[in-house]
């Protein structure tokens, strides 16, 4: 009599069966620290305890930053590795691939992936450079939104073929890939490329600017503790507020480390900007990508932890069949994914063009890619989708940032550049893949 | 209660109305009329009519692969049906999504468990229906919302109401999916096998909450293999074999061996008092 039961259950005198209460015991060694422990100590030790179970968390990232630094100091001409105009350099190369990866990690989320965003970001970049031209000189902020929308477009054609479609995102990427390359280069034309120069007052200068225009050491020392005193409230008062209310908070030790956490990294960021890193001229303070690379982090990070919207793209991420059922409109989010994504990587693009000063045939888009997923994925942004944070784009971007920087130093050839980024992206790769089977899968 | 094998007089307004429901003069909350559904070549539903009468619980029975999931899902409106009528406190009314049967009032706790496990408990609980505050989650509304509604369902054995799902036990999640579907004003209540990983203590508080819904004033259908829990809290059995409504009656229509007799063999010789199934018609 298959799958009827009339003795099963309780049992005709009311006992129970041994097993049953073994079936609502809780896994209880992957549950995250944070929400289990009542004092810094208890954290460290649920924290170490669940590393050892195989979920590494950030482990990877601070660990690899680490390694980075220690073994490029080590070996770079003079250490030069370590100084302030090499780390600022650092930033400023680290932050096309922190907002690629960024844009990324949409995707990522959702256990798709975006092949195409190294020329996405070229197409941003091109259109934001163009609009600047004499012929058109529009506003540089205009200009940015362009650029921006550019990618935003790309992505939402490319993201419909494949929600509504049903095609692969890989293919249907892969072969944007081509696309965007191929109208880059016919863009482009015979001049070959777009470029934004500091000497061209206004508009260009702007866009220049990003990178190279320098935040006043005053201004800058401000702005970190206007940011420090806002965001540490912020988190404080909401702490502590759960506390009070007898909701599930992270320990008032936790909060208080996370805060002098976020101060000293600020102090250092500012205090090594506004250090003179000239040879012959003074260069001096914050470039103004290190204020837009977070505003970028706390938009999307907002949209990503706070908002419905963002909450959707977990579930669809984790079940989507279960985000289905819940009554979310599922070929919507795959699609603003995608949107997210592409509009992200324009504006990467138009950080690109300043850096560069000028977008021409010559960027690789398909190394850009490469780099972006590795960067996300070391960042702790999972590949098999439902677990990513905006943060993990920028912690990886600096990971990736670093070794690009580094063996530029080390002046090795191209190739070993090719061999060393080709074994970071399988090391992250197979740092997510562990974590995955450590973490008790259940589907 | 009373239960007529004949067509009440209001059921003659609508076609295929065979009198398999609910007391005279009341229209069930619930009235499926002809549904039919298949996958491809598989038929999973022929003609099913099925009553879901308001403060009652209707056991739904069947082997496995009879189509109790795939009915309860057309109701929830994750599978559209390919035929038939679906009648909603007397109105002719389409199911074309999840979405429509919520705002019907209708609520599934499904078989294979929807929620993501990703998610903690209380995104899980409030997943599709998040409350906002300005714009952004009001987590601390939803967080307290879901932590009264576990606790009333007596879910004491979770360690943290924000540790992700995929930390659950194979109870523990029955439970949570279970806490999810009461927490809304729904009208009907589905459950698809809510209790088939439930510790002792555990199926005692579902098919407690069962009888508590149907003291609500809900309708309350569930779906279960275990004949003691059916004979302990439905007021009705219906019972389906390979895609086809084989009996619908009140309880005291069925003893067990009847309920086994109609689920394999799709008639039973010991009906109690001949069950008005229109077994004959299909
Ligand atoms: N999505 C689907 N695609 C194709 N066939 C399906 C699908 N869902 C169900 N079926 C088929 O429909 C029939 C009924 O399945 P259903 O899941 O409703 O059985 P059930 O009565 O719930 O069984 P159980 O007691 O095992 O849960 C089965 O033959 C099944 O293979
Ligand atoms: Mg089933």
């Amino acid at each position: 009599m298959s799958g009827i039961d009339s003795q099963g259950g309780l049992g005709a005198d009311g006992t129970a069966a041994p097993e049953a209460a073994d079936l609502t015991a809780a896994k209880v060694d992957i549950v995250p620290p944070e929400i289990v422990a009542g004092s810094l100590s208890q954290y460290f030790h649920a924290w170490w305890a669940r590393v050892r179970g195989g979920d590494a968390g950030v482990l990877p990232v601070v660990i690899a930053l680490v390694a980075v630094t220690v073994i490029f100091t080590a070996v770079s001409p003079n250490h030069v590795f370590l100084t302030p105009a090499n780390l600022v350099n650092l930033f400023d190369q680290s932050a096309v691939f922190m907002v690629l990866a960024i844009g990324e990690g949409f995707v990522l989320l959702l256990g798709e992936i975006d092949l195409s965003i190294g020329y996405v970001a070229a197409i941003g970049g091109i259109v934001t450079g163009q609009l600047v031209q004499p012929s058109w000189n529009w506003p540089w902020p205009i200009a940015i939104a362009g650029g921006i929308l550019a990618g935003a477009v790309i992505g939402w054609l490319q993201g419909t073929i494949i929600t509504r479609l049903r095609m692969p995102a890989f293919i249907v990427t892969l072969a944007g890939y081509l696309i965007w390359f191929g109208v880059m280069i016919q863009i482009l034309g015979t001049a070959g490329s777009v470029g934004v120069s500091s000497s061209v007052l206004g508009n260009q200068q702007a866009l220049y600017g990003i990178v190279y225009s320098y935040i006043d050491p005053a201004i800058s020392w401000v702005g970190l503790a206007v940011i420090v005193v806002l965001l540490g409230g912020m988190m404080w008062l909401r702490d502590a507020g759960r506390r009070r209310r007898g909701l599930v908070a992270s320990p008032i030790g936790l909060t208080v480390a996370k805060i002098a956490f976020i101060a000293v990294a600020g102090v250092a960021v500012v205090a090594i900007c506004n250090i003179n890193r000239g040879v012959m001229l003074p260069v001096i303070g914050v470039p103004w990508v290190v204020p837009l690379v977070l505003a970028v982090l706390a938009v999307w990070t907002i949209l990503l932890e706070r908002s419905q919207f963002g909450r959707h793209m977990y579930a669809v991420g984790g079940n989507p069949e279960a985000a289905r059922r819940a009554g979310i409109n599922v070929a919507l989010v795959r699609t603003m994914a995608f949107v997210l994504c592409a509009g992200t990587s324009g504006l990467a693009g138009i950080i690109y063009l300043s850096q560069q000063g000028a977008m021409n045939t010559n960027i690789n888009g398909g190394q850009l890619v490469l780099y972006a997923v590795a960067a996300a994925v070391i960042g702790g942004t999972s590949l098999s989708g439902g677990r990513g944070r905006v943060i993990h784009g920028v912690l990886g971007g600096l990971v990736i940032g670093a070794i690009y920087n580094g063996l530029y130093l080390l002046g090795l050839e191209i190739q070993w550049q090719l061999v060393i980024t080709g074994l970071v992206l399988l090391a992250a790769v197979s740092v997510d893949a562990l974590s995955r089977q450590s973490s008790g899968v259940r589907v | 209660m009373d239960v007529m094998s004949q067509a009440s007089p209001d059921q003659t307004a609508h076609p295929g109305g065979t009198g398999v429901g609910a007391s005279p003069g009341e229209e069930p909350l619930l009235r499926l009329r002809g549904i039919s559904k298949h996958f491809g070549a598989v038929q999973a539903l022929y003609g099913v009519d099925l009553d879901l009468p308001k403060g009652q619980v209707t056991a739904l029975c069947g082997d496995n692969g009879a189509g109790k999931s795939v009915l309860t899902k057309s109701i929830a409106g994750i599978h559209q049906v390919d035929e038939g009528e679906i009648w909603w406190e007397g109105r002719r009314v389409h199911i074309r999504n999840p979405k429509d049967s919520a705002a019907l009032g209708i609520e599934t706790v499904y078989q294979d468990l929807a929620l993501a496990d990703n998610l903690d408990i209380v995104q899980n609980m409030f997943l599709g229906r998040e409350r906002l505050q300005r714009g952004l989650l009001d987590e601390d509304s939803m967080e307290r919302a879901a932590k009264e509604t576990l606790a009333s369902l007596r879910v004491t054995t979770v360690r943290s109401i924000r540790q992700p799902v995929a930390t659950l036990s194979g109870g523990q999640r029955q439970a949570v999916a279970v806490a999810k579907a009461v927490m809304w004003n729904s009208k009907l209540v589905m459950l698809d096998e809510p209790t088939a990983a439930l510790g002792v203590a555990q199926t005692r508080m579902v098919l407690d909450l069962i009888l508590r819904l149907k003291d609500h004033g809900l309708a309350v259908m569930v779906i279960s293999h275990n004949l003691n829990d059916v004979f302990e809290v439905a007021d009705r059995i219906a019972v389906l074999r390979l895609g086809r409504m084989v009996a619908q009656d009140s309880i005291s229509a069925f003893d067990r061996q009847s309920v086994v007799d109609y689920m394999t063999t799709g008639v039973s010789s010991r009906a109690v008092k001949g069950p008005s199934a229109d077994g004959g018609r299909n």
